[in-house]
């Protein structure tokens, strides 16, 4: 499914836009130029990815030490053990669009409970 | 370099572990911890871990994928280093000789003289010492917890959320005065009484009551807080007493370069037991945060694998978080030293503070409460280079 996410105008280098999908993806800006999508939720603890610090092609969650790799997904060192979800980015007529994925999503197992019992 | 003893089994001998494959060392590597678990993350201990939230399994450090290639001595106590053959020696008797050793052995918690053999009394450092107070929490009643510091007040936060009766006793007449101030230290603080939990400031502890079980903590101004479970959180001290007479030169800890050198050739020291030099205060500092003993392994792998012949980066100013009563505190760089404090973001009253120390006008910390995207901002610009 191809998500519309916000004017490339909108989002200069440096930024992060998140898009509030469920579980949310947060489209990066890189100082290289570079446009990512990934997972916006480290998968260690509810933290939103887009309030964190990207260096390169890494982004390092907001509260603890893990950086995820933003074109794979991969992460560094703990506390969070498994990788983010990486989605496709498309950028059409100035206007930025992820391609989400199909694969399961590893989310932290706070949200995981949460997303239960809202289903329960 | 054939062989490499790792002296410690936590996240920051760990983190050496990863650092030498990382770095292309192919020898042997030896780990060597008191403990009988595997690498654990010790910071759930007093939150998610207590409240029951996670298991044990949640706090395993590796990877299931993982192959360091490391031989692991686990349950077994280093008891002396020794320099001429670069041996340390085991609590057993044997010994691992090593052309290079790590040590990061870390710090213990300190307990309250006299409380020796009490039940209900604990201490929150080992996956162990959670474990016991994690099933006694789980029974409810009254919970004192003697010192009103980072782990003591999550242990209240988490006792509380269980629906313990929860005192706060603390020496002091602001907690977490020393490393946040006493402005921000009253700040944070106030959580506690915002739930119902009682702070005592101000005031020593003379002695815990109770024959074979604790049944109250007695205070130096002659008050007495009965209590079923007593949970003592006075800091830690750097488990270095096995190095005395190496040759390790020790002080507050092993005193170690700015890369983590010791005053012994192919010995480096790391995590909790080490005392760095940092470039940016021009002083020695141990740093007792969990995001020390991930970092700072690389740079001293670095210099055991080169010889001492690597310059160091600046490392990143120290920064830790924790979690109490649902609010997200986070905190980078040094308290000490700031002549101002401004809440430039938030309330106090909200408990939603971003705040920046400054000294002669220079940003020197910042403080964040339930405000990551901003503190992110504030902790990047913190780790420039002042220009």
């Amino acid at each position: 499914m191809m998500i519309p996410a916000c004017p490339l105008a909108d989002l200069p280098r440096g930024e992060a836009f998140r898009l509030e999908t469920d579980p949310p993806v947060t489209v990066f800006h890189t100082d290289d130029g570079e446009l990512f999508a990934i997972d916006d939720t480290c998968t260690h603890q509810d933290a939103s990815l887009a309030d964190g610090w990207v260096e390169g092609c890494w982004v390092e969650c907001p509260l603890h030490a893990s950086k995820f790799n933003l074109k794979t997904g991969e992460v560094d060192a703990p506390p969070a053990k498994l990788p983010v979800r990486t989605h496709e980015v498309v950028v059409q007529d100035g206007m930025i669009y992820v391609q989400l994925s199909t694969a399961a999503p590893n989310l932290p197992h706070c949200v995981t409970a949460r997303l239960a019992g809202a289903l329960a | 370099m054939r062989t490499v003893a790792v002296v410690g089994a936590s996240l920051a001998g760990l983190s050496a572990v990863r650092s030498l494959r990382k770095q292309g060392y192919d020898g042997r590597l030896v780990v060597i911890g008191d403990e009988l678990h595997r690498p654990y993350d010790r910071p759930p201990l007093s939150k998610e871990f207590l409240a029951g939230t996670i298991g044990e399994a949640d706090l395993a450090l590796e990877t299931d994928d993982e192959d360091l290639r490391a031989e692991w001595l686990l349950g077994t106590r280093a008891t002396g280093l020794d320099r001429t053959d670069r041996a340390v020696r085991l609590a057993d008797g044997s010994e691992v000789r090593a052309d290079g050793v790590v040590i990061a052995t870390g710090a213990a918690a300190r307990t309250l003289p006299g409380s020796e053999g009490l039940a209900g009394v604990h201490v929150v450092r080992t996956l162990d010492d959670a474990r016991t107070l994690r099933d006694e929490l789980a029974r409810g009643g009254r919970l004192v917890v003697i010192g009103g510091g980072f782990i003591g007040a999550e242990v209240a936060s988490t006792a509380y959320a269980l629906g313990l009766d929860v005192t706060v006793v603390e020496a002091a007449p602001t907690p977490l005065a020393g490393p946040l101030g006493e402005t921000m230290g009253a700040i944070v603080t106030a959580l506690h009484t915002d739930h119902g939990v009682r702070l005592l400031c101000g005031v020593g502890v003379k002695g815990l009551s109770g024959e074979h079980q604790v049944d109250a903590v007695l205070l130096q101004d002659g008050r007495s807080i009965p209590a079923d479970i007593v949970v003592v959180g006075v800091g830690a001290r750097p488990c270095v007493e096995w190095l005395e007479g190496s040759g390790v030169e020790l002080d507050n800890g092993v005193k170690c370069g700015s890369d983590g050198r010791t005053s012994l050739a192919g010995v480096v020291a790391v995590g909790d037991c080490a005392n760095w030099y940092d470039p940016r205060t021009g002083a020695h500092r141990r740093v007792e945060h969990w995001t020390g003993a991930l970092e700072r392994p690389a740079a001293a792998v670095a210099t055991l694998l080169a010889g001492g012949a690597v310059e160091p980066g600046l490392p990143r100013p120290p920064y830790f978080w924790s979690d109490q009563y649902g609010v997200k505190i986070q905190f980078v760089g040094h308290a000490a030293g700031a002549d101002s404090v401004t809440i430039e973001e938030g309330s106090a009253e909200d408990r939603n503070v971003l705040a920046v120390y400054r000294r002669a006008g220079e940003p020197v910390a910042v403080l964040g409460m339930n405000q990551p995207r901003l503190f992110t901002r504030w902790r990047k610009q913190l780790a420039r280079p002042a220009s």
